[in-house]
């Protein structure tokens, strides 16, 4: 029962480390990415080529992860997305899921189309028991990152100088610019870390999710949801959907097989049609 | 932008045009598989094992011109059908080959019939398909083959208690239906069925659920591709450790994965036709070449493909490069031969494939894991059909 | 009507002229009807074509000319595909044409009655909306799976001579005139609305619903009954699909589905309705040539076209299809309204 529970909050926590950067691209630059998942991807590829192939620790190697999404980020977006934060949604959405089928086929051209998998320490290998619960020893880990990362973000949107910055730019673009606030890089810094953070969760998804090309398309729906749930104006929000999710598929998988995916999309479903900004969303938010 | 008019007019008419030419000399062989998709890692080694057979033995036979037409399903059944019936319709193949998943085996079933071409599957494994045209045969395996022998062997083996784990569609329940007859008709105790959906990627919490039932063992079938998710988190809920065995068909510890699944795997007893073990001079080259020219290892899915070709070629030796349905088919019947995973055979009646099942433990050898054979049960007819 | 202002007379003539047909057009069709004769080996692709622009068509109605961003438009032709397959698979009603109707009736009311759920919110929330609706009837779908086959698909399915006389054939020529006959009856259907008061007060809520609330257009009824035809449309083009393949899998419902629908759509532009038609050929014939050419990687085309779509301009990308609409619409009265 409680081993449920933590596997349910682990799982969570990755599914907010995979999403809050769309949350943030979402939210924040109202920028419909439906590929964010390639960048996840790019950072769990990115991971398994470092430690499997060029035998780099699994912490570098999942670091570097990090970075690797971040620069693709930060590329992509001087070269491309810059172009389409003013354009309709239409077009925002036709471009992403171009950007999507390319990095599908690239990455199936480039690494093959079977699953792959890091190797992993052997001191994240099977599990541990606390108070008579079992407990994952990888899972255990990424609720203690995760759990590290949603505070630490938290504190940099609301507290630090960067954060205010970006929630001006967010507020009125124009009235930021005149405060002497560079829009364009805020921007641009915003949506790399996010990749980048797509990047680790991908890195530290690929044990758990598993890895192959398919990648982007089959999470894409599962970071909607996150975000949708969530409401896009906060960390907190897509922070307690993800975790809400996260609980809820495991919970019905495991004491209602038959139901399957059915329990998280009709979560979605009756959110959006209750509270149509995100169940954590402020009132009034756009 | 004019360019562009250009291109798409150009495509439209190079699209249209595309197909026609066809000689008499030439034997078409449409090869209907998954190239991108879901089942994609399926679809290359049935093309590289095509590929290699016929890098092997050229691409005359009988003096006849084999030609392999390759269209891609994207994994998805609809689009089987149509390349399939456009390849029967405007390519005028003498055989339709591939079809990793049932449903694709299955949709193209109507069409092999009316249109009277042999349908050749080289991968699904649902044991009703030969079932479904008089043109069907089968070079890959069924699987009852494998689960009923399984379950022969783990009754036997001291497993008394067993949770199954199948992924909910055709090939899923004719395993978990053949395990357990088999099973509980020796005397075993099943627990619980579970049932986990095609698209999932997490087993985490079936697996959880099988282990508080607490078996002797898990019987598990997902199709080839999902076998090291799977394995991954079997070690990290600690099931391994927990004293529960995994058992189930060889699609679970598949050659082209096992590699990663690292050493968790160790001990888990499969039952299947192939393993890129196997101990005979013609596997090992096959496994050499076959590696040496994918880039990946040969997994059960690609000695379909290879004993496939090997089919088409026999049989239009023996009809003397007729190559209209009835005769290849007749021909087929009964056609014995040696493959790399052993000696197998079309069975004449059902065109089904018999062959060998091996009992296999995952070992490492000199580094790498493999699927190792230690008990044989020579040629293994579908019991489904043996049944009827 | 003796009254008319100069104003209302020009308009009345701009909306008239609207509604005549365009000698391109007269001419569009009869090439279409052509092929039945001209390219006899490539029916089972053409009709392809004829459900793929039935269905882009479908999206057309609601994207086109609603302003409705959806990317689940797959559901309903999904309900479509299912139920014509079930009809004919149970024997409830064998004849495909009359089964076709029901079929489409069948996507209309499940239409009907999520269209309710996408008039709230934005272009986002209905993109979820839509893209959830679709997941959770694939998850249906693959549930009952006693009576849709679940993720094996539906087998089994024989699909009756069309109006008792013709067969379909394994060469898939009946199946094509069936189905290009099919689309001609649609798109005229569509065309008519679209040119009717009704079809008028969709572009405007489309355009401004704030201020067409404001002279009295109801704009949630306009957007329920557009949405519920839409539907229908797609039901249509799914029970085409199903009917003509005698067969039915949980890849109708699929996101893959309702993505490539807005590219076929957007290849050919929106809101003029042969968009759909143009865009579902040079889709179907650009994927048949690029699966063909590198059967492993070619959704990298695909993909690279949506992006240069994209990056060059929609507009710009688009302006080879301007003749024809300025053409079609030689006399459109907003055409008309810039200029002056």
């Amino acid at each position: 029962m409680l081993t449920i529970l933590f596997d349910g909050i682990a799982y969570g926590m990755l599914l907010f480390v995979l999403a809050c950067g769309l949350s943030v691209t979402l939210g924040l630059m109202n920028l419909v990415n439906l590929a964010h998942g390639a960048f996840a991807m790019a950072g769990g590829y990115a991971l398994v080529i470092l430690v499997n192939n060029l035998g780099v620790p699994f912490w570098v190697s999942v670091i570097c992860a990090f970075f690797v999404s971040a620069a693709i980020g930060f590329v992509m977006e001087k070269a491309f997305y810059v172009h389409i934060y003013r354009k309709p949604h239409l077009d925002q959405v036709l471009f992403t899921i171009g950007l999507v089928f390319m990095a599908v086929a690239a990455a199936d051209y480039a690494m093959g189309s079977s699953q792959v998998f890091a190797r992993i320490p052997d001191a994240l290998q099977g599990q541990i028991h606390v108070f008579g619960i079992g407990m994952g020893r990888y899972r255990l880990m990424i609720i203690v990152i995760c759990g590290a990362l949603a505070l630490g973000l938290q504190y940099v949107l609301v507290y630090t100088r960067f954060g205010s910055r970006l929630r001006a730019a967010v507020d009125d673009q124009r009235v930021a610019r005149g405060l002497g606030i560079n829009v364009g890089s805020i921007f641009a810094l915003t949506f790399a870390f996010g990749s980048g953070l797509a990047g680790l969760g991908g890195a530290l998804g690929t044990e758990i999710l598993g890895l192959d090309p398919t990648f982007p398309l089959k999470y894409m729906i599962y970071f909607l949801i996150v975000v949708t749930v969530g409401g896009t104006s906060s960390i907190t929000g897509p922070f307690l959907a993800s975790l809400l999710l996260g609980i809820a598929d495991v919970a019905g998988k495991y004491y209602v097989p038959k139901l399957g995916a059915f329990v998280i999309y009709t979560i979605m479903i009756v959110v959006l049609i209750w509270r149509p900004q995100g169940l954590f969303a402020r009132a009034g938010s756009k | 932008m004019r360019q562009f008019v250009k291109f798409a007019a150009g495509m439209a008419m190079a699209g249209l045009i595309a197909g026609g030419a066809y000689a008499q000399d030439t034997v078409k062989v449409g090869l209907v598989i998954s190239m991108t998709g879901s089942q994609a890692s399926t679809g290359k080694q049935i093309k590289a094992a095509v590929d290699l057979y016929m890098k092997e033995h050229g691409d005359t036979v009988a003096g006849k011109k084999v030609q392999v037409i390759l269209r891609d399903t994207g994994s998805v059944p609809d689009n089987a059908k149509r390349l399939a019936q456009e390849l029967i319709v405007n390519d005028k193949v003498s055989v339709v080959a591939g079809f990793e998943v049932t449903p694709a085996a299955m949709a193209v079933a109507p069409l092999s019939a009316e249109a009277k071409v042999v349908e050749l599957v080289m991968a699904a494994g649902t044991a009703s398909i030969t079932e479904k045209s008089p043109y069907i045969v089968r070079t890959s395996f069924t699987l009852p083959q494998s689960s009923a022998i399984m379950a022969d062997w783990a009754a036997n083996n001291n497993i008394k208690k067993v949770v199954t784990i199948v992924s909910d569609y055709a090939p899923g329940a004719d395993a978990e239906k053949w395990f357990i007859d088999t099973f509980k008709k020796n005397g075993g105790q099943i627990l619980e069925t579970i049932k986990a959906p095609l698209a999932n990627p997490d087993f985490a919490p079936f697996l959880q659920r099988a282990a508080d039932a607490k078996p002797d063992a898990i019987f598990v079938f997902v199709p080839s591709g999902q076998g090291a998710t799977f394995m991954k988190q079997y070690t990290e809920r600690g099931l391994d450790k927990a004293g529960i065995k995994v058992i189930g068909t060889g699609d679970v510890t598949d050659d082209d994965l096992l590699p990663q699944m690292g050493d968790a795997v160790i001990g888990a007893v499969t039952a299947h036709m192939y393993s890129a073990d196997h101990d005979s001079a013609m596997n090992k080259k096959y496994v050499a070449d076959f590696t040496k020219a994918a880039g990946f290892r040969p997994n059960f899915m690609s000695v379909g493909g290879y004993d496939g070709m090997h089919l088409i070629y026999e049989a239009l030796k023996k009809t003397g490069g007729k190559a209209d349905g009835d005769s290849l088919i007749a021909a087929m019947k009964g056609m014995k031969w040696e493959s790399p995973r052993g000696p197998i055979s079309i069975d004449p009646e059902t065109r089904d494939i018999v062959q060998n099942i091996y009992m296999r433990k995952v070992e490492k050898k000199g580094g790498q894991l493999y699927n190792v054979e230690f008990e044989t049960f020579k040629d293994v007819k579908d019991p489904a059909k043996i049944k009827k | 009507m003796s009254e008319q202002t100069p104003t209302a007379k020009r308009a009345a003539q701009g909306i008239l002229a609207r509604a005549r047909w365009h000698p391109l057009e007269f001419v569009f069709w009869i090439v279409a009807f052509s092929v039945i004769w001209l390219l006899p080996n490539k029916h089972l692709i053409l009709t392809e074509i004829a459900w793929l622009a039935l269905f882009a068509l479908s999206l057309d109605l609601i994207l086109g000319y609603a302003g409705i961003l959806s990317l689940g438009h797959a559901a309903f032709f999904g309900v479509g595909s299912y139920a014509a397959a079930l009809l004919a698979k149970h024997g409830i009603i064998t004849e495909p044409v009359l089964a076709l109707i029901a079929a489409g009736l069948i996507a209309a009311v499940v239409g009907f009655a999520t269209s309710f759920l996408m008039l709230r919110g934005a272009d986002l929330t209905r993109l979820m909306v839509s893209l959830g609706i679709a997941l959770v009837l694939r998850e249906l779908a693959n549930k009952f799976s006693e009576l849709t086959g679940g993720a094996d698909g539906l087998q089994g399915v024989t699909m009756e001579p069309i109006l008792g006389r013709f067969r379909f054939d394994m060469f898939g020529h009946n199946g094509f005139i069936y189905s290009l006959v099919v689309l001609f009856v649609l798109f005229l259907i569509a065309r008519r609305l679209m040119a009717s008061p009704f079809g008028l007060s969709l572009l405007a809520v489309k355009d401004n619903p704030l201020r067409s609330r404001a002279i009295g257009i109801s704009v949630d009824a306009r957007l329920v009954a557009i949405y519920t035809i839409a539907a229908f449309y797609a039901g249509v083009g799914g029970g085409l699909l199903a009917q003509t393949t005698a067969f039915s899998s949980l890849d109708v419902f699929s996101f893959d589905r309702s993505a490539d629908l807005l590219l076929v759509l957007i290849i050919g532009g929106t809101g003029y309705l042969y968009g759909g038609l143009i865009g579902a050929v040079i889709f179907k014939v650009m994927q048949d040539y690029l699966a063909q050419l590198t059967p492993q990687y070619w959704p990298f085309w695909i993909g690279l076209v949506l992006v240069i779509l994209v990056m060059v301009g929609r507009d710009r990308m688009l302006r080879w299809t301007e003749p024809v609409r300025a053409l079609a619409n030689r006399l459109d009265w907003r055409a008309k309204g810039q200029a002056s």
